[in-house]
């Protein structure tokens, strides 16, 4: 190993890695330029916005606010380990198409990071617990109640209580 | 046979673009790595107002992994002011002084932020590391940073050669106000002061370029939402033919107008390092950066005199503004003129006096940023409107009401100039059946003679807002697009506009689809590749659905006609007797005697035999459609909230939309750009404001200090819509995408002082954005003669 460089090697949506890395990297950059899954976006890089959330051993954490040598031995998810497979959205993918959750598309992936992280614990949650768990994400261009509505119509389908798309 | 039903066209599509971009694999440009790839980091003026007089960049080349330190003696020729993006308008008198910015500052920055090196290394890490690296000897200045004091005769200069600042100076007049201000029943007078934040779309800016050396090309990707105007201003500036480059605009991540104005410097230096390198060169800004090198909308002062008719019909305006341009003025007066026309709202103001002056400022560039100056005149008559009906004693909406044009009256001419060089004319519209329905949805008379005193008996700091609004949409000068049969069956559809999460992907398709009979999700649009289209103008102005949309019709129409020669040849029939649907053509009444429209495009470009002279290969069309002027949409929003007296705090509990954006082309996209809309409103009125110091320091640049509204900050609106169509172009639609966010300044101002009953004590609020702090000292505020 060159002096002052770390290996990381860590599990991504399954699939394990092994880099070479400079200590300072962030894990947003990591993701996306060392492993080229640029699903996962960066639009503060201060922790604000949380576009870059990804689960972390399943738990939703900013990307950006992580360097890339903490991710050794831990377990990420990403927006594009989301889908079961590479064609069957999951539910929550499918409920912001169906309920127009998404315009330009930038915080979604952070958006339904945290979303999913938030419907496991909290499978059918009511409007108010749907926004306090959205709060982190920062979106600028729905005002937020498509999104709202796309997460709750995901817990009812997920929860088998809802019409299926 | 002619299309007769809209399957599409009017109906809650889905949007084609989100599988990509649910899955992560949306390309964004910083999502682009090519072979080689160099990246950039820019140095940034800390001074507002500064002599250059030494730039020392020996220590950043030393550092390993720096390629290159380029400062604006290393660009020859290259080292200019750039090009003017939007000429003033031709008003009599207009006085315009033109400066406009240069890729890297050479002797002076006029304000923090501008650029001043470029580093080209191997990494961003190291790119941003060797910034440090670099000296810049700077002989401060005297800042001319606070709007008025800079429009004060003896305020420091923030370009040597221009006299008090002044960027512009216009005055519009109809009627004439001097003549019934006398024989008015009432004259109120009062200041407002209106200032718009930043856009702060989540993604910041970007650019890639590459350079082909052998081929003489250049690509550039950038998160622009003017693709084609980019491509044209770099051939220029890079002494290239037009064709030897090619802009993407790929997936861009919102705009809302600050990725609008062209020759932002990086959008220059990084395809000219490019060339220079002859490496490939990434630049992406960061958030710190966006506050200080992306646009902004700031600050207007008004001093504003309604005259009125004792029945509350408005006699005439008088208005006097200063407008802050920022250090530079690219973008024209687009933003100052919208203001001058929005003031005369959806009313008869049979007389109009207004003059502006723009004033140039030690901060960043004022550009178009949603609403690009309406919501300050918005702010202007829908206040002047309420302070008139309280002294009239006339039911706020009862003297909209009397005010409003009548149906019967379009199209209306103002006869002052709007940004788009034409006359101010509405071309349709019908307020009244928008406000009835705005008041019913939110119960007015109930909550106002029942609800509100009750709460109020209870010590609620209830208060509800109403406010109407027009907004100019869909200006040319023209768009274009061509629809073309693939010969697999699937549709093109490439315009040159670009797109920021407007759902054009879906809209368009849906406007070919119903033409040509195909399903919605075979259509595939492209957008935003200078490649694929070679004219436009791009995304602004509520114009994308209005003006690219119409050119999509008429071209899906031309190939619909195209289909039907084809065909009618192929089968030896009449062109009545077919029927295009389910993606292909039949014989009406011969089921099984169909062609599928890929094989008859295949048969319209034939390998042997003779296309005829005068017919052109394939099933496509290309067609553009140019607007004279702009079409009219208008609606009304209302709000009712509660003011916590202790933290001043504002929980809107109901918030209602009505819109007339004409026919509808997709409604589910209708509502979240309302959605959106408003949400950067409430931001607006309520949580952002850029605070500047006196030295022009912005003291607030990161999103833990300038507040985006999160989802606890924005309640849930419920809409409606009317639909009056518009007279300029043959689908009826209006455009939609700045509606939500023009007139929720004066609604929250209505609502906060209806709530707190400030109007009692003699407190007007005339301004914006407020805050939980400013409304404490509203509220502890008394005039004396109250």
């Amino acid at each position: 190993m060159i002096e002052g460089l770390f290996t990381v090697t860590t599990s991504v949506n399954g699939t394990p890695y092994t880099r070479v890395v400079e200590p300072r990297l962030l894990l947003s950059d990591f993701l996306r330029h060392e492993l080229g899954l640029t699903g996962t976006h960066v639009g503060c890089e201060h922790g604000v916005c949380g576009a870059c959330t990804i689960l972390f051993d399943g738990l939703p954490m900013r990307s950006c606010l992580m360097f890339a040598p903490q991710a050794h031995g831990h377990e990420i998810v990403t927006v594009e380990g989301l889908a079961a497979d590479g064609d069957r959205l999951h539910p929550l993918q499918e409920a912001f198409r169906d309920a127009h959750g998404l315009q330009c598309g930038f915080c979604t992936p952070g958006i339904l990071m945290t979303m999913k992280a938030f419907l496991d614990e909290n499978p059918s949650p009511n409007e108010a617990e749907i926004r306090q768990a959205l709060s982190g994400n920062l979106c600028r261009c729905t005002g937020y109640q498509h999104i709202v509505e796309a997460v709750t119509l995901a817990a009812t389908r997920i929860a088998g209580r809802g019409p299926k798309s | 046979m002619k299309k007769t039903t809209n399957r599409y066209v009017g109906s809650p599509v889905k949007r084609n673009e989100d599988r990509a971009l649910l899955t992560g694999r949306g390309l964004f440009v910083d999502d682009i790595d090519l072979p080689d790839m160099l990246h950039a980091a820019v140095l940034r003026s800390p001074n507002a107002h500064a002599r250059i007089v030494g730039i020392d960049v020996a220590g950043a080349l030393e550092r390993d992994g720096v390629v290159a330190v380029i400062t604006a003696d290393d660009l020859g020729d290259f080292w200019q002011t750039v090009p003017l993006v939007v000429p003033p308008p031709p008003i009599d008198g207009l006085v315009f002084n033109k400066r406009t910015q240069v890729p890297l500052a050479k002797d002076k920055v006029r304000h923090v932020g501008e650029a001043v090196a470029l580093v080209v290394a191997e990494s961003r890490y190291v790119a941003e590391d060797a910034l440090n690296d670099i000296v810049v000897d700077y002989e401060p200045l005297a800042v001319a940073a606070d709007l008025e004091k800079a429009a004060a005769g003896d305020a420091p200069r923030v370009h040597d050669d221009v006299a008090g600042n002044v960027a512009a100076h216009v005055h519009q007049v109809k009627g004439d106000y001097g003549a019934v201000a006398g024989r008015a029943a009432k004259v109120i007078r009062r200041r407002f002061v209106y200032e718009h934040g930043m856009a702060q779309p989540m993604e910041t800016r970007g650019v890639v370029a590459q350079w082909d050396a052998k081929a003489g090309r250049l690509c550039v990707w950038a998160t622009t939402q003017a693709p084609t105007s980019l491509r044209n201003g770099l051939a220029d500036l890079l002494g290239l033919n037009a064709v030897q480059v090619r802009v993407i605009a790929p997936f861009v991540g919102g705009g809302f107008g600050s990725k609008l104005l062209m020759y932002y410097p990086e959008e220059l230096l990084v395809p000219w390092a490019a060339i220079k390198l002859g490496c490939s060169v990434k630049w992406i800004e960061d958030r710190g950066e966006h506050f200080l090198a992306t646009t902004q909308e700031r600050g207007q002062i008004h001093d504003a005199e309604i005259a009125l008719a004792a029945d509350g019909k408005i006699l005439g305006i008088k208005d006097v503004f200063l407008h802050d341009t920022g250090a530079y003025n690219p973008y024209g007066l687009t933003v100052p003129i919208n203001s001058q026309c929005q003031i005369l709202g959806p009313y008869v103001v049979p007389n109009y006096d207004s003059t502006f002056t723009a004033v140039f400022t030690n901060k960043p560039i004022v550009a178009p940023y949603r609403g690009a100056g309406r919501q300050h005149g918005v702010f202007v008559i829908e206040r002047l409107l309420d302070i008139a009906a309280r002294e009239l004693g006339i039911d706020r909406t009862e003297i909209r009401r009397r005010n409003f044009i009548p149906p019967d009256a379009f199209p209306f001419g103002n006869e002052i100039i709007f940004q788009d060089f034409a006359p101010l004319t509405y071309d349709s519209g019908d307020y009244a059946p928008i406000l009835d329905r705005l008041l019913e949805m939110i119960d007015y008379r109930r909550f106002v003679s029942e609800e509100q005193p009750k709460l109020r008996a209870q010590g609620k700091r209830v208060g509800i807002g109403v406010v109407c609004y027009i907004e100019g949409t869909g200006i040319g000068p023209y768009e274009g697009a061509k629809v073309q049969i693939q010969a697999n069956g699937r549709v093109c559809v490439t315009t040159g506009i670009g797109t920021q999460g407007q759902s054009h992907y879906t809209s368009f398709a849906q406007i070919a689809a119903d033409h040509l009979g195909v399903n919605v999700e075979n259509v595939d649009v492209i957008t935003g590749d200078t490649d694929q289209f070679y004219w436009g103008a791009g995304t602004f102005a509520s114009r994308g659905a209005v003006v690219a949309g119409n050119a999509v019709n008429e071209a899906a129409e031309a190939v619909h006609q195209k289909i039907l020669r084809v065909a009618a040849e192929h089968f030896g029939c009449g062109e009545d007797k077919l029927v295009v649907e389910d993606g292909q053509v039949s014989v009406a009444g011969e089921p099984g005697n169909a062609i599928g429209l890929g094989d008859l495009a295949k048969k319209a470009n034939p390998m042997r035999g003779a296309v005829q002279p005068g017919v052109e290969p394939g099933l496509e069309a290309t067609r553009y459609f140019g607007p004279a002027s702009g079409t009219t949409a208008s609606g009304a929003h209302a709000m009712i909230v509660e003011v916590d007296p202790e933290t001043m705090m504002v929980d809107i509990k109901k918030y209602v939309v009505v819109h007339d954006c004409g026919a509808v082309i997709n409604p589910l996209v209708v509502e979240g750009q309302i959605h959106g809309g408003v949400a950067q409103g409430i931001g607006n009125a309520f949580f952002e404001q850029l605070l500047f110091d006196d030295q022009g320091q912005l003291l607030n640049a990161t999103l833990v200090d300038y507040l985006i509204p999160t989802s606890l900050d924005i309640p849930h609106m419920t809409l409606d819509h009317t639909v009056t169509p518009s007279t300029t172009n043959r689908m009826g639609i209006k455009g939609v995408g700045e509606a939500g966010a023009i007139p929720v300044g004066p609604l929250f101002a209505q609502a906060v002082e209806d709530a707190l009953d400030l109007p009692s004590k003699g407190v007007d609020i005339l301004e914006i954005p407020l805050s939980p702090n400013r409304l404490w000292e509203l509220n502890q505020t008394t005039r004396p003669d109250h």
